[in-house]
């Protein structure tokens, strides 16, 4: 069980560590100011959740903390998602990750809120009250680009037909997740895109083929592997060091 | 309003900035007052806006993820600190969208210390340091500034700025006290960061244009070159702390002046910096101008959603 | 079309128990905007409990020496009367 659930929790926190990642790029580069200090926001949320997962999953494995895992493994090692590794793209492909994730996320934050391990119930009750308003904050988004003007609204569908195949993969078997009994929340997620996407006046794409890609086996895109030369390319040059 | 003549006004104006009150938007103020508010309030949001950059660019590398999240909330406040001060100047009544048409177009300028490349991560601790602590020095008085709403500005600033200083300083200690290679990394940060930072404050008084009206209408309240002296004065002894030199050869203390003696920063550099010819000039602003156009379609479909579902909630047809 | 978002006055509660209080303005395009950047912008270290936005345009001032209260009216305050001495809880 320890085993697994180590695992569990390396999984759901590397979804956050490389969601903030990206976010982080983002410095002074949104579409008005007052978006750069909400997308700030949401990056420090899910590097917030991202340091108690990783730090947890550390402890249970007895080896390292936060930081040797987030800046020690290589891409085979990471187990996010491919969804959360993808390059940043114009703003309707953020919005469209952040709309794909938080629909997971909080649903499935919920559900863990009351698992019975209660050390993972507590930072699933924190994050999943964050991940609500990232949910808000990107529904919000989808409607004005959906329902905005004809290129917002061809930019959006574009993010959303190009994404969807990625957002599957947060469906696809985990065995982990299913040895410790976390079922992933499709009914709730399929409801909240279902019902934004309605009223952005956008489609539901056709099922996708899920692409031959699995990031909670360590089966990444080509993306992951330069994001973690950038964020790991110091802390390595000093071995050891503190900082 | 309409019976009160000009003198009448000026002189209210007058008796209100001598009476330590302060003025508040609606008030009559002399054209130069308000152009000269502008102006400073501006330039002080631009470089809110700008000095996000060269920080920024190291927030994906931060080598813990304790210090990826300082670093992301040190500048996200910064994008907050330039929207409270590009909306101090809209009471004066100007636009947000004119004042970031002037920065692009480069008929306003911004800080000059953001037109220097952060090199290494002992630069961000550097920052910090000098440049934030510069400002405080600089921004600590402006809370007391005669213009109401840059005032209040400066207090939600400063309050929210005493972390920025202190989290650099943290930084570059652990950096001073760490491996040689870190060390190292610390020492040359400080020697490339002190002179722009001395330049912070502005050209010596005996050349600064706008320095002795801006204290006679209190929006300024110190002399360039005083507060300059106060800033080496506080760094000499933290620098100590450090165990890092400061990189100045004539920097000793004066008992006859009871401050210390230091070469002052190369004015014509700060010159050309400001006016465009620093290392980063051109980075910074092609970064915020990629943003403001590439955001373009973004605030166009916004603003068309806010008039659609503005039409149907009061019944208009068109 | 121009695409200035306008200009929204953010007021804030800091606890339960005071009104709100002015605490700056910011851009947004419609109101659900406005007062989601206020948060952001506004609260960012707790410092309130409520929100409310106002766009500017719709504030209504009085700054003008007309209309502000002359100070001839000093019987409105507490401080304007003596009371004996002795006189208990007033």
């Amino acid at each position: 069980m320890s085993a697994d659930l180590a695992a569990y929790v390396l999984g759901i926190g590397d979804d956050a560590l490389v969601a903030a990642q990206r976010l982080g790029e983002l410095y002074a580069s949104s579409p008005e100011m007052e978006e750069d200090v909400a997308l700030a926001n949401i990056a420090l949320d899910q590097l917030g959740a991202a340091r108690l997962l990783l730090e947890y999953a550390a402890e249970l494995t007895g080896d390292g903390d936060e930081d040797t895992l987030a800046f020690l493994r290589g891409p085979d090692g990471f187990r996010n998602h491919t969804l959360v590794e993808l390059p940043n793209g114009d703003f309707a492909v953020t919005i469209a990750k952040l709309l794909f994730l938080a629909a997971w996320q909080r649903p499935l934050y919920a559900r863990l809120a009351a698992f019975p391990d209660e050390r993972l119930a507590g930072i699933a009750a924190t994050a999943g009250l964050e991940s609500a308003y990232h949910l808000d904050h990107a529904a919000q988004w989808t409607i004005r680009l959906g329902d905005g003007t004809a290129e917002s609204h061809r930019r959006m569908q574009d993010a959303i037909d190009t994404l969807w195949p990625y957002a599957r993969e947060l469906f696809t078997l985990d065995p982990v997740a299913e040895r410790i009994g976390v079922t992933p929340p499709r009914a709730e997620w399929d409801e909240m895109i279902g019902a934004t996407l309605a009223e952005a006046t956008l489609h539901v794409p056709a099922p996708a083929d899920v692409p031959d890609l699995d990031g909670r086996a360590g089966r990444h895109t080509p993306h992951l592997g330069p994001l973690l030369d950038e964020m790991q390319s110091l802390h390595r040059a000093h071995p050891g060091a503190r900082w | 309003m309409d019976g009160i003549d000009e003198p009448a006004r000026e002189e209210r104006f007058d008796a209100l900035v001598a009476a330590e009150e302060k003025v508040e938007p609606a008030d009559w103020m002399p054209e130069a007052y308000r152009k000269g508010l502008i102006r400073q309030i501006a330039q002080h949001a631009h470089s809110e806006i700008i000095g996000m950059q060269p920080e920024g660019s190291w927030i994906t590398r931060a080598p813990s993820l304790e210090r990826k999240a300082i670093l992301l909330a040190k500048v996200q406040d910064e994008a907050g600190h330039g929207l409270y001060l590009y909306a101090a100047a809209e009471t004066l009544g100007v636009s947000r969208d004119e004042l970031v048409t002037h920065l692009l177009e480069k008929r306003q300028k911004y800080s000059s210390i953001f037109n220097y490349p952060t090199l290494s991560w002992a630069d961000i601790g550097a920052i910090g340091w000098l440049v934030d602590g510069a400002a405080i020095v600089n921004q600590v008085p402006l809370c007391r500034c005669s213009y109401g709403p840059y005032a209040r500005a400066m207090v939600r600033i400063c309050k929210e700025e005493s972390f920025h200083q202190r989290q650099g300083y943290e930084l570059l200690h652990t950096l001073a006290h760490g491996t040689e290679a870190q060390h190292a990394m610390a020492q040359d940060a400080l020697d490339r960061w002190w002179f722009p930072s001395l330049a912070m404050f502005g050209p010596p008084d005996a050349d600064s244009t706008h320095s002795a009206r801006s204290i006679t209408w209190k929006i300024k309240r110190f002399p360039n070159d005083e507060l300059r002296q106060r800033f080496v004065d506080m760094c000499v002894p933290q620098a100590a702390v450090l165990g890092l030199r400061i990189p100045d050869d004539a920097l000793r203390w004066n008992p006859s002046r009871d401050a210390h003696d230091f070469t002052p920063p190369d004015y014509d550099e700060l010159k050309r910096v400001i006016s465009g010819d620093g290392p980063c000039n051109d980075e910074r602003l092609a970064h915020r101008r990629a943003a403001h156009d590439d955001g373009a379609w973004v605030r166009e479909a916004a603003a068309a959603y806010a008039a659609k579902k503005q039409k149907s909630a009061t019944g208009v047809r068109v | 079309m121009s695409a200035e978002w306008p200009l929204w006055e953010v007021f804030v509660r800091p606890r339960r128990g005071l009104s709100h209080t002015h605490a700056g303005s910011l851009h947004a395009p419609d109101a659900a905007m406005a007062l989601r950047n206020a948060r952001d912008l506004y609260t960012r270290r707790q410092e309130g409990v409520s929100v409310w936005v106002v766009p500017s345009t719709a504030i209504v001032t009085s700054d003008d020496p007309a209309v502000t209260p002359a100070p001839d009216k000093p019987y409105r305050h507490p401080t304007h009367y003596r009371v004996p001495d002795g006189a208990p809880h007033l």
